[in-house]
């Protein structure tokens, strides 16, 4: 017993698990802002900048591709006013416009430049690699404490628990003017908190908890894990703090159970191909949505405030 | 000190004077675009009294507050609270935004929005304590909320919504209090335990200042009233400011002449 289960599962497990939470702790925040888009957004446009980034070293590390993805992302906020400016169009349309744009430009320069060498691909841009993030060295549960196996690690996995790890101070130190000014940023403002800065550091945080979870599991887990579970936690309860839990535990349930549904669904359904894990946990965080959606206990909009 | 400070319209921007008034505004103008929503305005506001901000629609008066308290920027123009820059006195000031500028489905209770009225007591990472509570309970109490502590924001009416806001600028403790449109929308109930809480805060010494849209009701609830439309009209006493003249200023055609002969003395 773990022989098999440390070296091939657990690796991919702990890796879409953490990028799943690091996902969907922001997310919170982001949803109750109307922001939640943002998540997608990130995902779409940081594809050029990680393959203008690894066309220029070569590799794909961490922080080339940090950069390249904030690259990117000024060049599409540059673009989205010049857009709006000139044609004179809302500024939803002119965001369509350059996200899509940016995505699809990414896509072509994948295509367009060898990548074999690495797991950059089309295909890893939307899924990821979850399942190939094994960790050969281990050889049972005994490994967690042998050092010469813990170096072999897939980095992917240290990356994204440091990051979570940055997500989760970030919440825990500001998270009383964070939740002030998401409910009332003119009060907030005037208790002298510094709103704008809060919301770009949020935006920020949001941003590396997406790069560094897209290098590992794709940008269709990125985009699920900002929305679905916060959305889903929302319909759970009426206080914030119930809620940021509640998106914890749907984004471990989504990571956890999409990967075994992944793996051993097609089995059990007589099917011998296992299929993507990266789309099957998405969807399982859809299905979860759908279903507080039906079934939660505060999901109905309050009573609307008589007299408006 | 011979600062060079010139408002928008030319004028020198002076000191505000009155060092002691609790929001002295010189030269303040706010622009939204092209057009200024609030232009060169001085204000001061008298210590311990109720004031009013009048004007018609779009005249500027939450704008004018707004800017004041630094919640939207201001073009030019100075502020001091109780004689100092706002920023070494925001825990002098309590502010109630309009009740319309919130999402009421944001997924707090009634006592954690009170309680956010502590926050520069309680600090970023200070443990919310009993007392802290307890001082909320008692700020909900004053405005007649106390039974609904533990109810969602969302499940309110309106006029319970507002009072919400009030406890929570009493939670702040300030010196002065600034009030948008409390007002607006809400049931007579409400109205008499908000004027009554206000005119309670005036007994204890503090200022309070209100955008007020009734003008049926600034004779009995104010002791000063400020008339803007874009530009201050008028400034001074009930009795001084609020007059025919000084409506007709501020509201141009818009109100019947019988109408302001109705609500002036």
């Amino acid at each position: 017993m773990g022989s098999e289960f440390v070296p091939l599962s657990l690796p991919p497990l702990l890796i879409g698990a953490f990028a799943a939470v690091a996902c969907a702790l922001p997310g919170n925040f982001l949803l109750l802002r109307r922001q939640a888009l943002i998540g997608d957004a990130i995902s779409h446009v940081a594809l050029p900048g990680i393959v203008v980034a690894f066309l220029i070293t070569g590799a794909i590390s961490t922080w080339p591709m940090m950069i390249g993805a904030a690259g990117a992302a000024v060049i599409s906020v540059v673009l989205i006013e010049v857009i709006r400016r000139l044609g004179r169009i809302e500024p939803g349309a002119a965001m369509g416009v350059v996200f899509t744009a940016m995505f699809a430009g990414g896509v072509l320069l994948l295509e367009q430049t060898d990548t074999s060498s690495v797991h950059l691909d089309v295909e890893h841009a939307l899924y990821g690699n979850l399942e190939s993030l094994i960790w050969l060295d281990a050889t049972g549960w005994g490994s967690l404490l042998d050092w010469d196996a813990l170096r072999h690690l897939p980095p992917e996995l240290p990356r994204i628990a440091v990051t979570l790890l940055g997500v989760v101070l970030f919440l825990w130190l500001f998270w009383r003017p964070l939740a002030i000014s998401t409910f009332d940023e003119g009060f907030a403002r005037t208790l002298g908190l510094r709103t704008t800065a809060l919301g770009l550091a949020l935006v920020v945080v949001a941003a590396i908890a997406a790069v560094a979870a897209f290098d590992a599991v794709g940008s269709i887990i990125v985009i699920a894990m900002f929305i679905c579970p916060p959305a889903a936690a929302r319909m759970m309860t009426n206080r914030l703090g119930v809620q940021v839990a509640w998106s914890v535990a749907f984004a471990l349930l989504s990571a956890v159970l999409g990967y075994v549904l992944a793996g051993y669904g097609p089995l059990w359904i007589g099917m011998y191909d296992a299929v993507s894990a990266a789309g099957m946990i998405a969807t399982v965080s859809g299905v979860i949505l759908a279903l507080t959606a039906v079934f939660g206990p505060c999901r109905h909009r309050a009573g609307a405030p008589a007299g408006v | 000190m011979d600062i060079a400070l010139v408002s928008r319209d030319g004028k020198k921007i002076t000191e505000p004077g009155g060092q002691d008034s609790p929001l002295a505004i010189r030269g303040l103008t706010v622009s939204y675009g092209e057009k200024p929503a609030v232009f060169s305005v001085d204000m001061t506001v008298e210590a311990g009294k109720m004031t009013a901000i009048i004007g018609p629609n779009g005249a500027g008066k939450s704008t004018l507050l707004k800017a004041a308290l630094g919640v939207v920027p201001a073009v030019s123009g100075r502020v001091q609270v109780f004689g100092k820059p706002i920023a070494r006195q925001r825990g002098r000031i309590a502010y109630v935004p309009q009740r319309a500028s919130v999402d009421w489905d944001f997924p707090t209770r009634v006592i954690d929005v009170v309680l956010m009225g502590l926050y520069r007591e309680v600090g970023l990472l200070g443990r919310l304590r009993g007392r802290h509570v307890k001082q909320a309970e008692a700020c909900l109490d004053r405005v007649g909320m106390k039974d609904f502590a533990h109810r969602q924001i969302g499940q309110l009416s309106g006029g319970q919504q507002q009072r919400v806001f009030l406890a929570r600028a009493l939670a702040q403790g300030a010196d002065l209090y600034v009030l948008d449109e409390p007002f607006a929308g809400v049931d007579a109930a409400t109205e008499k335990a908000i004027i009554d809480v206000l005119k309670a805060l005036r007994a204890e010494g503090k200022t309070v200042v209100v955008v007020h849209h009734d003008l049926a009701t600034v004779a009995g609830y104010f002791d000063n009233v400020f008339l803007i439309n874009t530009r201050k009209v008028a400034e001074g006493t009930v009795a001084e400011a609020f007059t025919a003249d000084t409506l007709h200023d501020a509201y141009g055609g818009r109100l019947a002449t019988a109408q302001i002969a109705q609500v002036a003395g």
